[in-house]
């Protein structure tokens, strides 16, 4: 069968099970655009690049498949940059096809021509600059090979225009082999005799952690992880990137860990006497200070890139594996830690001295943000998948939702990419179009994507998009209050410009604003009976309210700041 | 890549905590640059580097990289690297398993005065005459890092119009370190 090397690449798109792409047409990736029309794919059209690829990381984050972008050359590929570095960061599985001139103007400064596989190179796990039609259907078989096996990442492919208009004779790789990889070995047999070491560790300790992170949920080893921390009864913590991966109602989940971590989660740690790190990576916002990071504590580490081995902490156990199969592993054994009673008090009298606070809601002036946050939830259906941008309002979101199941958390980690809210709701929302979605964005966030709820009004994507609109760039307010003398420095944004409520209007969603309780309750009642059209509130916030607990960035994780009326207590 | 000053001056400013990365890569376009972009973006430093085609299939090279353990945990290194798609192979060879080679060219002014001087620093060190005009001889060297050292140490007597060197390539001395074959 003879196929163009467009048609070819829409074919190995189905071939992989594709079922939607995210993009937005340009000169260079125009061929492939024609055969896309016939084929079964749903393509969303979005407003800007970088919304394609939020919405790609959006929909793999909440249903666990590669998501996958299609943008042109030049300022098409670079839009979408962004998207790539923050899917690298956090281990998200994206392929992200590019248009590039034809290979013979590769190099000649060519209208919208830039050199995409150097730009990415170190921001992506592979790259793929296609060289014949006849070269495309493993390229892709490649892209979504790398992709998803190993730890997950971003994989670009940029295919020149003279190429996807060329012909070729239609074939498929059929076995891994074929994809001529010799580099590439995502994944080795585990290692029993570490797994015994770790056991050895585990026996001794008796005052374990589970340190819980992103590859938990990578490797979808969440019924693992239940199972164990219940039959050894440790304490759980999880990663801003593993929320979900444990459930947040189980007595032994201690919360979130790190920066603006649960109190309990954060000195759990520093007093530990075991450390298993299960699909963590040490971030800096988790270890504060990293001589002073759980100085005492022995430390497991599981990960399937060793290249985490011993990078930020060293191990004394370092398994090289998926999560799932090293808690198996340690099951079958019966592995057990001592009598955790006493450290368990312990903990119990951190979990009681201090939890979450905020102040009582205000019934006249500004909304308190963690109480809107609460409201939503509390309203919400079981569930609902929560998205963020990046800032005051995703610490916030993080610690008062209360989330029960995997791929329910969507959200920037490691780069921090505020906008990344709106369109990766869009994102989750395609892929799950069952559930509800909500966006916990920042008025910041909203305004640097918030082009993309026309995408969502175009596609029928409804998504609810919660602002919590204090008219501050808010985490950057926080920082300069407390550390930089009150000196606020360019962080004022206004309540009122833009105006949310005619800007969602103009962009065909239904925009609301809530400047009271009795307002808020209402907004949120109003959003959650809508559910053909997206919905946007705008909530007016306190900005002087902080996210605590608080560990100032490069202290010691030991000088945690509480909330300021649990301070006396300390 | 930070490359040591001055330029010349390679193997006498390598490090005492060197090490040789003997990497095996597929033979594609852009490969070099992946390796060298990974060694800037980690901070990495490297000293020096030579790249050939290696032994037995067209679609491998040979990537040797005198690599500095000090800017970072060689393991580090190592792992990062290996996590490059199209590295294929990583020995890692210690300085003192290792056979060490470079390549030295130079070019010499030359006068009737120094002529025959130049002639005993060539016989004594090894080296070749490869080109003569009236006014210049170009020599090469093949030999150990430290005899290109010592051969340029006794080149400073004379006025040096070229000198170029290759960086090094190695293979570990037989019994040692084994290299790890290449996958088919």
């Amino acid at each position: 069968m003879q196929l163009t090397g467009a048609q070819a690449l829409i074919k190995s798109l189905e071939m992989e099970g594709v079922e939607v792409v995210f993009g937005l047409p340009g000169g260079a990736i125009l061929p492939v655009y024609d055969p896309l029309i016939d084929s079964s794919i749903r393509h969303v059209l979005v407003r800007h690049e970088q919304g394609a690829g939020h919405m790609a990381e959006g929909y793999a984050l909440a249903t666990g498949r590669p998501g996958v972008a299609m943008v042109t050359s030049g300022p098409g590929a670079t839009n979408i940059v962004t998207p790539i570095g923050n899917a690298h960061m956090d281990s998200t599985p994206l392929v992200v096809i590019t248009g590039q001139v034809a290979t013979a103007a590769i190099g000649t400064d060519a209208f919208q021509e830039c050199d995409i596989t150097g730009i990415t190179m170190g921001i992506t796990k592979h790259n793929f600059l296609v060289k014949s039609a006849h070269e495309i259907p493993r390229a892709v078989a490649a892209a979504f090979h790398i992709a998803t096996t190993g730890r997950p990442g971003p994989v670009l492919v940029d295919v020149p225009k003279d190429i996807t208009q060329s012909m070729m004779e239609w074939w498929y790789p059929e076995s891994i082999e074929e994809l001529d990889l010799p580099g590439y070995h995502p994944t080795v047999d585990l290692d029993a005799d570490r797994v015994n070491q770790a056991i050895e560790l585990i026996k001794d300790a008796e005052r374990p952690v589970l340190y819980v992170g992103g590859g938990t949920l990578k490797s979808h080893a969440s019924a693992q992880l239940l199972a164990f921390a219940e039959r050894t009864g440790m304490p759980v913590v999880t990663t801003l990137m593993a929320r979900g991966a444990f459930p947040d109602s189980h007595p032994q989940h201690l919360g979130m860990p790190g920066m603006h971590g649960m109190y309990s989660a954060v000195i759990a740690i520093q007093k530990s006497d075991l450390l298993i790190s299960l699909g963590a990576r040490f971030d800096d916002r988790v270890t504060g200070k990293i001589p002073a990071f759980a100085p005492n504590a022995k430390v497991i580490h599981v990960d399937i890139d060793k290249a985490e081995f011993n990078k930020v902490r060293r191990a004394d156990v370092a398994i090289r594996s998926n999560v799932a199969a090293v808690l198996e592993a340690w099951d079958a054994e019966r592995a057990m830690p001592q009598n955790l009673e006493v450290w368990w008090k312990e903990i119990d009298a951190w979990r009681e001295a201090y939890p979450l606070v905020y102040d009582e809601p205000n019934d006249d002036g500004l909304l308190r943000p963690q109480f809107v946050v609460e409201s939503i939830a509390k309203a919400a259906a079981p569930g609902t998948i929560v998205a963020s941008g990046v800032g005051q309002h995703q610490m916030w979101a993080s610690q008062f939702w209360k989330f029960e199941e995997p791929g329910t958390w969507v959200n920037s980690g490691g780069a921090g990419t505020m906008g990344f809210g709106v369109p990766a709701a869009i994102g989750a929302k395609a892929g799950r179009p069952d559930r509800v979605v909500w966006c916990i964005d920042g008025d910041g966030c909203f305004q640097m994507t918030a082009q993309e709820l026309v995408t969502a009004r175009a596609e029928g994507i409804p998504i609810k998009v919660a602002i919590l609109n204090n008219a501050y760039l808010g985490m950057v307010r926080q920082w300069q209050e407390m550390f930089y003398d009150e000196r606020y420095s360019e962080v004022y944004l206004s309540p009122d410009l833009p105006d949310y409520v005619k800007w969602a209007e103009a962009m065909g969603c239904v925009g609301l604003r809530a400047t009271n309780v009795a307002e808020m309750h209402a907004a949120i009642a109003t959003a959650n009976s809508i559910n053909d059209v997206p919905v946007v509130i705008d909530f007016r916030t306190d900005s002087s309210e902080k996210v605590f607990p608080m560990v100032a960035a490069g202290a010691s994780n030991d000088d945690i700041m509480v909330h300021p009326r649990q301070r006396e207590s300390q | 890549m930070n490359t040591p000053e001055p330029f010349l001056g390679v193997t006498s400013h390598t490090p005492v905590r060197h090490h040789i990365l003997s990497v095996m890569v597929e033979n594609k376009a852009g490969v070099l640059a992946r390796v060298a972009g990974l060694f800037a973006r980690r901070g990495f430093n490297i000293y020096s580097l030579a790249v050939a085609p290696a032994e037995t299939k067209a679609r491998f090279s040979r990537i040797t990289i005198v690599v500095d353990a000090e800017s970072a945990p060689l393991e580090q290194i190592v792992e990062q690297l290996d996590k490059l798609v199209n590295v294929v192979a990583i020995s890692d060879i210690a300085p003192k398993d290792a056979l060490e080679r470079e390549l030295l060219l130079a070019t010499i002014k030359t006068n009737v005065d120094n002529r025959t001087s130049l002639l005993d620093v060539v016989g004594s060190s090894g080296a070749a005459i490869v080109d003569v005009d009236a006014k210049s001889v170009t020599l090469m060297l093949a030999g150990t890092p430290a005899a290109c050292d010592e051969l340029e140490r006794e080149l400073e007597n004379y006025t040096t119009l070229e000198l170029h060197r290759t960086g090094r390539v190695a293979l570990p001395r037989l019994g040692k370190a084994a290299l790890i074959a290449i996958p088919d």
